[in-house]
């Protein structure tokens, strides 16, 4: 009977506020070792292929990949020019936009979570400054946010997981709107489009950065059906995440320019190396409390 | 209750670790859903069998560790394994006796009920469930059942748990 109560104080405390974080933060601790454990055959195996794969198809790889950032190059020389002018432009307007944002990648722990909550675990925590409501990308898009933070690791909720909401905009007309998710992984809905908005199916949505969360002008997702229904006020639009939310093992923990936690220094090269050089005093002012602002 | 008579608490912690990574190991997607409750069966196993020394407590403790682990509301599984367990060790005189498939139906029950209070407590925090295929777990459960309960006794009988 005790106990019963125990949890049910328990569940509105975590609901209603975020008194536990530091409960649950230190309890993640705990359950760590079990879930290392269960990622390891998964680690092991990719270390035994990496190490025992052959020389000839490391050089294929090599050379693609040598293609790739070739190409990846050529593309980022036009993007640096636009940047520069765009920066200027808009110095011209007297608008604060700051481009410019930190990452650091994070690898996933092959661990299953609750079977309907679409969130992932990854193996950065508050000893590489992660914070609560981090917004999370990989080379496609925009995948979700960090929703839970632990020493050694954090959870992470995809945007197609029912509870979850992201600001967009049509990239063609900077139309806005809210995509939300539904819970199956390849659908999010936009329910608030009304029916006359210029929205069609193939429009890129990319984050308009109103939440305060995601950086803007990251690509969400394609548009891959309009319904209109001259009976209902709303529009049916619904896309498909670019992000392969599911197939993903390598991801990017993103600090927005601007954002007032001190992102590690070691965050700035993209490299693996974890930044815990960098002290626990920052890691405590990389908790929660104030990532909501 | 002398501390002599307890025995072997490192195989029973074992099995909830071995439980535990049961629950959070990957699988494929149609496994996924009907990933059966080990944890809970496992309780319910010791309960049956040992009900002085596995109880409410424990089942509390358990249900914290898992809701941690899954990420889920903190207190939600434990409230569902504490009523669980409460209930199994209410019955443990009456279940020891029934033959396997009984038991399996009995525990369908409480694997049921299990489900039903995560299910309240989702749908009160605004996460319902979508599918039939939500209940899928309790009747791998009763599937398995007989399976854990085999391995479990066998364990017991052979380090001598008590």
């Amino acid at each position: 009977m005790v106990f019963a109560l125990l949890s049910i104080v328990l569940m509105t405390a975590d609901h209603r506020q975020h008194h536990l974080d530091q409960v649950r933060s230190a309890l993640s601790v705990v359950v760590y070792p079990l879930q290392y454990l269960v990622n390891l055959p998964v680690s092991a195996g990719q270390w035994f292929k990496e190490s025992l794969s052959t020389r000839r198809q490391l050089e294929e790889e090599n050379a693609s990949l040598r293609t790739k950032q070739l190409l990846l190059k050529a593309q980022l020389q036009k993007l640096s020019s636009l940047e520069a002018e765009n920066l200027r432009l808009r110095e011209l307007l007297q608008s604060s936009f700051k481009v410019g944002q930190r990452v650091l990648i994070a690898e996933l722990l092959s661990v299953d979570l609750d079977p309907y909550r679409h969130e992932i675990l990854l193996n950065r925590g508050t000893t590489d400054h992660v914070y609560r409501g981090q917004p999370l990308l990989d080379a496609d898009g925009v995948m979700g946010q960090v929703v839970q933070v632990g020493p050694f690791t954090s959870t992470a909720m995809l945007i197609t997981d029912p509870s979850d909401a992201i600001p967009v905009q049509v990239n063609r007309n900077g139309l806005r709107s809210i995509a939300i998710g539904t819970g199956s992984i390849d659908r999010l809905d936009l329910p608030h489009l009304p029916n006359n908005a210029d929205v069609r199916k193939g429009d890129l949505l990319v984050t308009s950065g109103l939440g305060g969360r995601f950086p803007p002008g990251y690509p969400v997702a394609v548009v891959t059906s309009v319904k209109q229904d001259p009976g209902q006020a709303f529009a049916r639009v619904s896309a498909t995440p670019l992000a392969h939310l599911n197939r993903s093992r390598e991801v990017l923990l993103v600090w927005p320019a601007g954002h007032h936690h001190h992102a590690p220094k070691a965050a700035k090269r993209p490299s693996s190396a974890t930044g815990s050089d960098a002290g626990r005093a920052q890691a405590r002012e990389g908790d929660p409390a104030g990532a909501r602002r | 209750m002398t501390l002599m008579r307890h025995h072997g608490g490192g195989i029973i912690v074992l099995t909830f670790v071995v439980a535990l990574i049961l629950t959070i190991v990957p699988v494929p997607e149609w496994a996924r859903v009907a990933r059966p409750d080990w944890v809970a069966l496992v309780l319910i196993y010791w309960c049956l069998a040992l009900p002085q020394r596995v109880g409410v407590g424990v089942a509390w403790l358990l249900g914290i560790i898992e809701d941690v682990l899954t990420g889920t509301l903190l207190g939600q599984h434990a409230l569902a394994l504490v009523v669980v367990a409460f209930l199994a060790l209410k019955l443990h005189q009456r279940l020891r006796l029934y033959p396997l498939w009984q038991q399996s139906l009995t525990v369908l029950v409480l694997l049921t009920l299990n489900q039903l209070l995560i299910l309240w407590v989702n749908g009160i925090t605004g996460r319902p469930a979508q599918s039939w295929l939500y209940w899928s777990p309790s009747l791998a459960g009763m599937l398995v059942w007989p399976l854990v309960f085999t391995v479990l006794r066998n364990l017991r009988r052979r380090f001598a748990v008590s």
